[in-house]
């Protein structure tokens, strides 16, 4: 009994490690448009790879197509994790292309921006309910958090029982309210950060060694 | 759903009870609020969509959004409460609090949120 349990065990060490060996954690940056989640991609990918994943913009929608990031390797106190970054499209329940034309845009590239958009939402959704194993979920904390694209997406992250943490960005903008977004999902961890200044990396990389690893 | 037709100067609303609801697929569902909403109706979901289905309800949206036709959807629904109590048990017996949330979805291009806060939805809704 006690030998087979032994093997039966070493058995699935040997395929755990295997797994975390080949098939790093699919972590899923998540949040609504604009918030900063190419922004932060793009350092994560920056500071442990050298090169980024995709062009940042103050246009909404300007990810429209889920970016991978594969082997992102984080050491964290001598030991490392490895991780797929996701870069998703912004969430939201509407597009309107004539948003976009208040960006100087012409309607034919505002009208493709939004089918693009749209298309990319659908493929973020599909992802999170197959394809993830674990969320970053990022907001702008200069934003109300109380909406629906936000209590809804928690929702869904949570009954797929998937390890989440909140990151409350642009902490360097003078309106930032972390404790907003702490209030707002108190079940969850809240980790205050600036993607574009590079503020608090150092816990969200402890955090993800914490969480992810 | 009562066959009401829609009068010119007129915003349908269709209150789809919990018991409805509980025979049908996800799917049908996902169909049949977003043929309401196409039709510029006002849905409101006695028990609301679990949180798969809402998952669903976004991608399928999504697919069929279409310029100067159709721009999406507003939903809203309370934002939970602290579900500290709502334990792996209560989930089996299907007493999920997050999925039993009355839900009002309509047309984002006719349906305005105006407050929103834990007990109440205030919302404005203007004709087509
Ligand atoms: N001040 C400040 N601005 C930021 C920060 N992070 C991102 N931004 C800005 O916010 C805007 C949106 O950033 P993105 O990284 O493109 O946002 P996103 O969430 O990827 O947006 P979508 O792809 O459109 O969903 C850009 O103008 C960024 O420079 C931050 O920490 N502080
Ligand atoms: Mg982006």
């Amino acid at each position: 009994m006690g030998l087979i349990t032994d093997i039966r065990d070493s058995i699935s060490r040997s395929i755990a490690s295997l797994f975390s060996a080949e098939d790093p954690k699919r972590i899923g940056i998540y949040g609504p448009p604009n918030a900063g989640k190419t922004t932060l991609a793009n350092r994560i990918a920056r500071d442990w790879t050298g090169d980024a994943i995709g062009p940042e913009s103050h246009i909404p929608h300007e990810t429209r197509r889920a970016r991978r990031k594969e082997n992102v390797e984080i050491e964290r106190d001598g030991k490392s994790v490895t991780i797929d970054v996701v870069d998703t499209p912004g969430v939201t329940t509407k597009v309107d292309y004539t948003e976009f034309l208040e960006h100087d845009m012409e309607k034919d590239d505002a009208v493709r921006r939004s089918r693009e958009a749209t298309e990319g939402v659908a493929e973020a959704m599909h992802w999170l309910r197959e394809d993830v194993d674990g969320v970053l979920y990022v907001l702008d904390s200069t934003k109300d958090p109380f909406t629906q694209v936000n209590t809804m997406l928690v929702g869904i992250i949570e009954s797929q029982d998937l390890p989440v943490l909140i990151l409350a960005n642009k902490t360097d903008l003078p309106e930032s309210n972390i404790r907003r977004i702490e209030n707002a999902f108190p079940q969850h961890e809240t980790i205050p950060l600036s993607a574009l200044e590079g503020d608090n990396m150092d816990e969200v990389y402890d955090k993800i060694a914490d969480y992810f690893g | 759903m009562a066959e009401v037709k829609q009068a010119d100067d007129g915003v349908q609303i269709d209150l789809i009870s919990g018991e409805r609801m509980e025979g049908m697929a996800s799917m049908e569902k996902i169909r049949m609020i977003l043929d309401g909403v196409h039709e510029g109706n006002i849905v409101i979901l006695e028990e609301g969509l679990s949180p798969d289905e809402e998952s669903k309800l976004i991608e399928v949206t999504m697919t069929e959004i279409s310029p100067d036709e159709f721009n999406g959807i507003e939903i809203e629904t309370y934002p939970k409460g602290d579900t500290a109590d709502s334990g792996l048990f209560d989930r089996l017996m299907g007493k999920d609090p997050e999925t039993k949330k009355l839900t009002v979805i309509g047309p984002a291009n006719q349906i305005e949120t105006l407050h929103k806060d834990e007990t109440l939805i205030s919302a404005l809704v203007s004709r087509k």
